[in-house]
């Protein structure tokens, strides 16, 4: 039974790195999308929502040919740095990251558009620089908004299944996430197992919803 | 728009009707089976107008679970003894009908372009090798076969920290030919299939010989077409399609 709780620590594990990762991208991204203008930046905004909707084999299958062994990336990550993504837990954290960016960068973008501009110029009249503009007024006053999205990549991270199974494979201890595990012994008819694994998984994931009601913006948790 | 429509909702009715249609026979068969068994469904159908065989292909274990959770499944087939036993054990097949129609052996394969090629087992225990597919031994027959060959050889506990477990021995043999992992056990007939992208390394010894029987579901509402169709794999025209693939007959 401590596979399900080495299971969970994984899980968590795999699902904050995705959503650092997240974060840090999705905010530089949707801050770029938000303030310049270029042509095709529409189309830009739409493949960056690719991940949302293509279905997660899809993901997986480009992922695996991307940074497995053989593809382009994956080769020279190996030659270079001696680096493995396929059948490790980076490699769940790359494919849980995929899922999760678009949700991170909508609502930064979005966040981000919302912020009056009058605001900045007016630190800049003052003598502020633009990173300091940047960090001391327009992210916090996106930052709610981020937060909602910072939210959902976690939550879509935590679930991720069909990317990572393609990606990382189901290695007990090693890269078998929460999800992973469900099934693996569902297919193997461990019926106790996967019990346990099931209301891991959704008392984790409650938990998780009740943190966000805790800490977010009463519009994302829903409340008035 | 109403064209659309009317398309959209004869679409519908048509899956409505599909559901219940006579002639359709559903065997769950191991994954090894995928290409051969096919074949051999197609040459069924020919035989037998207004029946058509539906084939749903996974590890074994897989299909047990489903059956035993109620898939509505015909005929199975499986990849070794033990998980028809469990099902026969479970009452979910019908012992009677039980019969093995094929054979197959474990072998270990690497990549095509491997620098190296294990000379014995012993040998994945060295540095070189890192990474050995294996199908998930809790539900897959070939990676339990290929734990108990290496329990027996007494490298288990050496190579299982550097086993990549599979869903089924499908998708081990894909580790290999993409080069994912430095070997893999898979049968002799998943080796035969990618031939230009794995080599086979050495053929590896089994405790039990691999051998697969097939019987028809308990609750099966095609019992007559059920009953034709595991006649029709033991017809020498099916054996022969068998044989090209890579398998043997169970009695050898």
């Amino acid at each position: 039974m401590t596979a399900a709780w080495v299971a969970l620590g994984l899980s968590l594990k795999v699902a904050l790195w995705a959503t650092a990762l997240d974060l840090v991208l999705g905010v530089a991204v949707g801050f770029a999308l938000a303030r310049s203008r270029f042509p095709g930046r529409e189309l830009v905004d739409s493949l960056l929502l690719l991940p949302m909707v293509l279905p997660p084999t899809v993901l997986g299958y480009y992922l695996l040919v991307l940074v497995g062994r053989r593809g382009a990336l994956g080769a020279w990550l190996e030659s270079r740095f001696d680096i493995h993504l396929v059948f490790t837990w980076q490699g769940a954290v790359l494919a849980a990251a995929l899922v999760g960016f678009p949700f991170v960068c909508k609502a930064a973008r979005a966040a981000f558009e919302t912020v009056d501009v009058q605001v900045e110029q007016a630190a800049r009249v003052l003598g502020l620089g633009a990173p300091a503009i940047f960090f001391r007024v327009t992210l916090p006053l996106a930052w709610r908004g981020i937060l909602a999205g910072v939210l959902l990549a976690f939550a879509r991270a935590l679930g991720e299944f069909g990317a990572t199974l393609m990606v990382a494979g189901s290695i007990p201890g090693k890269t078998q996430t929460l999800s992973i595990a469900v099934y693996e012994a569902v297919q193997a008819g461990q019926d106790g197992l996967a019990n346990l694994l099931v209301a891991l998984t959704s008392t984790t994931c409650i938990v998780v919803l009740l943190l966000a009601g805790r800490f977010a913006p009463p519009r994302i948790a829903g409340r008035p | 728009m109403h064209c659309a429509r009317r398309a959209l909702v004869a679409l519908l009715l048509a899956g409505a009707a599909g559901l219940g249609s006579a002639g359709e026979l559903t065997v769950s068969a191991a994954a090894s089976l995928t290409n051969a068994l096919r074949e051999v469904g197609a040459a069924f159908d020919a035989q037998n107008p207004g029946t058509r065989v539906l084939f749903n292909f996974a590890a074994s274990g897989s299909l047990l679970q489903q059956i035993a959770q109620g898939a509505p499944v015909d005929v199975f087939a499986s990849a070794d003894a033990e998980t028809m036993d469990e099902a026969e054990r479970r009452r979910l097949v019908d012992p009677a009908s039980r019969v093995d129609f094929a054979a197959n052996a474990l072998v270990l394969v690497v990549p095509g372009d491997a620098a190296q090629v294990p000379a014995s087992l012993a040998d994945l225990a060295r540095p070189a090798w890192r990474r050995i597919a294996i199908g998930a031994p809790a539900s897959v027959p070939a990676g339990r076969y290929a734990e108990r060959a290496l329990e027996q050889a007494g490298l288990w506990p050496a190579l299982a920290p550097k086993t990549i477990r599979a869903q089924s021995v499908r998708q081990a043999l894909d580790y290999v030919a993409r080069g994912e992992v430095d070997a893999g056990f898979v049968y002799a007939s998943d080796a035969a299939l990618m031939a230009g992208k794995v080599r086979v390394a050495l053929a590896v010894p089994t405790a039990t010989p691999v051998r697969y029987p097939i019987a028809i579901v308990v609750g099966s509402r095609h019992v007559d077409e059920a009953r034709r169709f595991i006649a029709f794999v033991r017809t020498p025209a099916a054996q022969a399609v068998l044989r090209r693939h890579g398998f043997t007959a169970p009695s050898s």
